[in-house]
Parts: C-alpha cells; structure tokens; sequence
C-alpha cells in the first residue's frame, strides 16, 4: 500500500512510474529500487504488493513474455500480454497460496502505435484505463488526473502531470516512498526519462 | 525388400526415406483436388468433391472445407477421417489461444500446432500418419492474408497459389501460368473455377461436384468467412461459362427435393 504506482497514456505514449523506495515494515532498505520489469520492445509492467511475490510474479510473466518471442518471432500485443498476466492472477488466486502482486501494464500495440494502460489487482481484476494508480496514491492522485488527463496529451505534458502527481503525495501522502522512477513507453521502445525527485514540496 | 521398413513410421530405409509418410502423401495425390489462391483483398479455397453414388446425399455439409476460427478456413485433400480429428485439435487450439490472450491466433502458429502434431506421427511408433494435406487460408494483423499448404511430413509453407490432391502437379503449373500478383478476390474465383475444370475429370462443372470458400474484408474492416451455397457456386459456374447444362429432369428432380417431396 504504501508504494506508488502511477500510470498516464497519452497520444503516442504510455507513461509509468514507480517509487523508489524497498521497504520492510516502517525501514527503507533501498532508495533506489526498480518496481518495474519490460516485457518485450513496447510493454512495460510495473508491480507492488507482498515483498518476494512481486519480482517472482513479475519475473515468470518476463520469462514467459520472452519465450513467446523468441518462439514466435512476433511480440505479444499489450492487451494480449494483459489478458495473459489476468489468466495468470486468477489461476493464482484459486491455488493454495496465491499471489500478493498488484500491476499495471502499459506499452505501445506493435502494430497500430495505439497506446494502452492495464490496471491488475491481485484478485485479478482487469480494466483499460486512461490513467491509473496503485495503493494509497489512487487517493491522491486519481483526483489530479481526473482534472487535467486529456487523452491526446503529449509526452511532455504527461510528465508535467506526473510532477503534479509526485507534488501532491509529497504534500500529503505521510510515508517517504524516496522518489519516482519513471519510464515512457513509444513506438520506439522503452527509456527511462530523467525526473527530478529533489524538489522541496512544502505542506500545506 | 522394403516390407522390413514398410510397417514402422519411426525407421528409415537404407536409402533414407520414411516410406510410411510416402505413401501418406501418395494417398493424398488420389484425392479429390483442393485449390487456394491468395489475392490483394482476400483469399479463395476451392475442392473437388468426389461424387461415389447417385444415392448419397449430396447437399449435406461441406465436406472438404472447415472453419477452424473466426479468421481462417482450410480445405482438405485426403482421408476426411483423419481430417476431422486434426480440425478438432485446431479448433481447441485456436480457443486456448483466445481465451488465454483475448486474440485471435496468429495463422502461422496455428498452422505450426497442427504441423508438430502431424510430424510427431512420422517418428513416435506403432502409429501412422495423419493421410492428410491442408490448405490453410486466414489473416492476422501482423501479416494481413496468408495462404498456407501442410503435408503428412509435417512440412509446411507460404504460397500465393497452391493445389494438393489428384492432379495437384498440373493444377500447379496452371495457377503458375495464370497467376497475377494482386489480382483481386473476383478475378482469383475466375482462376480458381477455371483451374479445377481443367484438371478435373468431367468438362463441365456443377456445384455437386466442388466446394467454395472465401476469406475477406468487408467495407467497414471486418474479416469474413463464407463457405458458398449452391446458388452461389452455380452463378460463379455460369458466369465463366463453366456450368454443365440442367435437363430438364433433373431441374425438377431438385426442385422436388427441395419442396421436401
């Protein structure tokens, strides 16, 4: 709960971020963490929720999005990816110890460059969504991007609104969760984009 | 002398040949003939179908094309009973794959599914294999329409026109000759009727005697399948000046059957 998962989609452009922070209980053990996984050239998979179910989960949904590549020569589609990972949770769900994990999913269709962002809860819940969050960001932000997502923005807008996002729960969100880490997904592949997490935000 | 190596899939012979899978396919070339041709906005599959008695019951279903999902069909030259578990087997593969990632399968890896299964009776023992060829028709975004053409070997390939079954060699050369890189969907029904009525045994065609298939767009993007009615092939026949002339008899004969007398 305590960890931040973002997602914006735009015009050609599916934006994810993740906090930084690895936490056990109320310690940080890393301020530098990666909560995300890349599936193949244009899906990106960013994941939170039990502490060792979130990489394993996340990995197995990687390795497998891998071997479908390479036995295919083709990549899977986002929305096919989606509804793979959905299967996947839902088997889990009905096993004797599931998995703790929730996701969101976003990339660019190989195809048609048609953006898409997936949000996938550990009950296996999956919606497209324009925007998304995760956690107890979902409080503070849904609100934000309720007002200012459009769904044709351009990639610098949508990284304005992610500093807007990143503002808001510095304000109010009690928890330093050190930061976001932040990747934009095009028809060109995945890059991390530089975001600056050492801005001061005074509360109100 | 090749009795030794006759009666096991799994064994070469001396001079490296499976015999089994060779005469799978020499079953194949007494089959009836099965065509596909690939076009710019779609794709034709047409078959012979052998008529073995007055008796039977012709205007029961298609029997040598098959729908194995919403955006492919296959036409079938060989045993028809080996045939249909293999449908069966690609029809369930196909579902898995939709409901596993919410798409339709690629052709290509249906096509590849159905061709592991096929070769795996060439080697696994005490089994034959399937006496079948396919010839596939479908499309997928990735690479739009395709036309593929397997064979008991559990080989498989591309084509732009292909033919399988009794006199599949010169139907072959015919679609070589005549064959017109993006020629439209109407003009490959030309070519397709015109090809089976040279190579099949009567002159003159009726919609007994072939099956007709088409996969295609519609205006608005959407992928159909359609296996034709009689009415249809009959219209397709006599547009070309293919149709064999109704008696009168036997003009009546149907029109009885069909008041259901």
């Amino acid at each position: 709960m305590p960890e931040v998962l973002l997602g914006i989609t735009g015009k050609d452009f599916t934006l994810i971020a993740a906090s930084k922070a690895a936490m056990r209980g109320a310690t940080i053990l890393k301020a530098a963490d990666d909560k995300t996984r890349q599936l193949n050239k244009h899906t990106l998979m960013a994941f939170s929720g039990e502490a060792g179910d979130t990489v394993q989960f996340a990995e197995y949904i990687q390795a497998n999005a891998q071997l479908y590549s390479m036995r295919n020569e083709t990549d899977l589609s986002p929305s096919a990816l989606a509804h793979f990972v959905r299967g996947e949770l839902a088997s889990s769900l009905r096993s004797r110890k599931p998995y703790n994990v929730n996701l969101l999913l976003g990339g660019v269709d190989p195809i048609t460059h048609q953006p898409s962002l997936y949000w996938l809860d550990y009950l296996a819940s999956l919606a497209p969504v324009p925007y998304a969050a995760h956690g107890y960001a979902q409080y503070y932000c849904l609100s934000l991007l309720d007002k200012h997502h459009q769904p044709d923005i351009t990639l610098e807008r949508g990284m304005e609104l992610l500093t807007l996002c990143a503002d808001e729960l510095k304000r109010r969100l009690p928890i330093d969760f050190k930061g976001l880490i932040v990747k934009a997904v095009t028809k060109d592949g995945i890059k991390e984009m530089p975001f600056d997490n050492d801005k001061v935000v005074k509360g109100t | 002398m090749s009795r030794r190596y006759d009666s096991r899939t799994t064994i070469f012979s001396p001079d490296g040949r499976l015999y089994q899978v060779e005469y799978a396919l020499e079953a194949i070339s007494h089959a009836g003939t099965a065509i596909g041709i690939l076009a710019k906005d779609g794709i034709v599959l047409a078959a012979e179908r052998k008529v073995t008695s007055k008796l039977l019951e012709q205007d029961t279903s298609a029997e040598k094309l098959y729908i194995l999902n919403d955006n492919m069909i296959c036409a079938v030259a060989g045993m028809t009973a080996d045939a249909n578990i293999l449908i069966n087997y690609a029809r369930q593969a196909a579902q898995r794959y939709l409901l596993t990632y919410n798409e339709d399968i690629p052709c290509e890896q249906l096509v590849r599914r159905l061709c592991d299964l096929k070769q795996g009776y060439t080697q696994h023992g005490g089994l034959r294999p399937f006496g079948v060829s396919f010839i596939y028709a479908g499309w997928d975004p990735q690479r739009q329409f395709q036309l593929y053409l397997s064979n008991p070997s559990g080989n498989y390939g591309g084509w732009k026109a292909t033919s399988s079954g009794a006199n599949h060699a010169s139907a072959q050369s015919l679609l070589k000759q005549d064959y017109k890189e993006d020629c439209t969907l109407k003009e490959a029904c030309g070519m397709a009727v015109k090809v089976l009525s040279k190579t099949m045994d009567s002159t003159k065609l009726s919609s007994e005697k072939i099956e007709f298939a088409t996969v295609g767009q519609t205006k608005d993007g959407k992928i159909y399948h359609k296996l034709w009615s009689a009415e249809e092939i009959t219209a397709l026949l006599k547009e070309h000046d293919l149709a064999k002339d109704e008696t009168t008899e036997e003009r009546r004969a149907r029109h009885d059957r069909r008041e259901g007398k």
